[in-house]
């Protein structure tokens, strides 16, 4: 059995956990615990303190694993051994949220840093109507033009499905410029 | 047990604050990541200060501070032979150049910015010398730390935030695609531009400048935050994929596993 993995990552509450279960073929191994401080418990009741895992199985070689990290600053530990040996990140950023993009921008750093594995962001919530549009993200989080910023509704699996497939198709563009 | 460890676990903030409750007398030695500072302390008031290779005598204390000016500095260099900084004081008062107060205030500045430069180290090791003095021929002051503390905690959250948003200073710089005309950038920051080169990474360029982790920190992000440069993988450092990331090494393989998942996912 060959399993390769995939890291989804971002700020608290920006919908890893959600985007996992869109498509998991599981019911996504969430490590979960009550929020313990007042201000994130306004967000959210529950967080991922270790990580979330979900699963694709493509045949009876091949499985997709998809692995989502803790938001919050103070499990950082977490997120290198996470992205060991993975094919590429997905960082989610909550659209409706701005004051998360600063902390959503030193996680994409901190990642492609890493790593030098390809990677897209997630502009997830993007159904809401106080969501920013896609340009203002991208302003906002200092995303380059040929970084792909993709609108996401993270409990819409086919908008879940069209960025776990960018993603791959970043990974072959990487490997044929290589080539 | 020895006042002593790294400053990745202790930081130079929290060591003062140490030496300012306890009132310690003694010469704090960290050995940063290009250069070693000596601070001393006399009942937790700080004395004296230097770092790196500078000998933080009067005579270069009062030329930075352009109170004396290249020529004197050097007669003074040349002749004071063996003479104390307190000595040369004297002499400098009674000729009439310097003030007693000039003396003391440029030397309180001189070291207050030797403790500001120790606050940008975050990576080196540490020891206090208990009663170790500072040298013999240097004139003390008698600073309280209470206000470096402050403005050293202020140093280190604005560090923090920086941290956030420049984590890695392994990562290179290039330039945006917007012409650098019309830009007044300070001698700090064009000595940064100089080296933006997707061949260094941001790591080299403050070690070449001389420059701690908070000082390029802040210059990068006031060059990011301009749009004049990017953060870019150093060019030159290996990009392979990463051999754990497929569990094939064949290139051809790899590929139909994309394609795999590509078309399993597309018909989800």
């Amino acid at each position: 059995m060959q399993t390769v993995k995939m890291v989804v990552t971002g700020p608290f509450s920006a919908g890893k956990t959600q985007f996992i279960q869109s498509v998991s073929e599981i019911d996504v191994v969430a490590t979960e615990r009550k929020i313990s401080t007042e201000e994130e418990r306004t967000v959210k009741s529950a967080t991922t303190v270790a990580m979330d895992f979900g699963r694709i199985t493509v045949d009876e070689d091949l499985v997709l694993y998809l692995f989502g990290t803790p938001g919050q600053k103070r499990f950082d530990f977490m997120w290198e051994i996470l992205s060991e040996g993975m094919l590429g990140f997905i960082v989610m950023v909550d659209s409706t949220r701005p004051e998360t993009f600063r902390e959503a921008r030193s996680i994409l750093e901190t990642f492609r840093a890493y790593a030098p594995t390809p990677y897209v962001v997630a502009a997830n919530k993007q159904d809401m109507e106080d969501a920013w549009d896609m340009e203002d993200v991208r302003h906002a989080l200092r995303l380059d033009a040929n970084t792909k910023l993709l609108p996401c509704v993270a409990t819409d699996r086919q908008a879940v499905k069209t960025v776990l497939l960018e993603l791959l198709y970043s990974i072959i563009q990487e490997m044929d410029s290589k080539k | 047990m020895a006042l002593r460890g790294n400053l990745r676990d202790f930081t130079i903030t929290q060591l003062l604050n140490l030496i300012n409750l306890a009132g310690k007398t003694g010469t704090l030695i960290v050995d940063g990541p290009a250069e070693q500072a000596h601070i001393s302390f006399r009942d937790g008031k700080l004395a004296y200060a230097k770092i790196g290779n500078e000998d933080g005598s009067l005579a270069l204390v009062l030329h930075k501070a352009n109170k004396i000016n290249a020529n004197q500095y050097r007669a003074i260099a040349d002749r004071a032979g063996q003479m104390t900084d307190k000595e040369l004081g004297l002499l400098l008062i009674n000729a009439g150049y310097v003030t007693q107060e000039d003396i003391l205030v440029n030397l309180q500045a001189y070291f207050t910015d030797a403790i500001r430069k120790l606050f940008t180290w975050v990576e080196g090791f540490f020891r206090f010398e208990n009663g170790m003095p500072p040298p013999e021929d240097r004139i003390n002051v008698k600073l309280d730390l209470e206000n470096i503390i402050i403005e050293g905690s202020r140093q280190l959250r604005e560090l923090e935030e920086l941290q956030d948003e420049i984590p890695s200073l392994d990562m290179a710089l290039k330039f945006t695609n917007r012409p650098l005309t019309n830009v007044n950038l300070s001698v700090e920051e064009w000595k940064v531009v100089k080296f933006v080169d997707p061949k260094n990474t941001m790591r080299q360029i403050a070690g070449t400048n001389k420059l701690g982790e908070l000082e390029i920190r802040k210059i990068v992000y006031g060059l990011l935050q301009a749009g004049l440069v990017e953060v870019v993988r150093p060019a030159g450092s290996p990009v392979p994929i990463n051999p754990k990331m497929f569990p094939t090494q064949d290139k051809d393989e790899q590929k139909t596993l994309i394609n795999k998942l590509i078309g399993r996912i597309r018909t989800m």
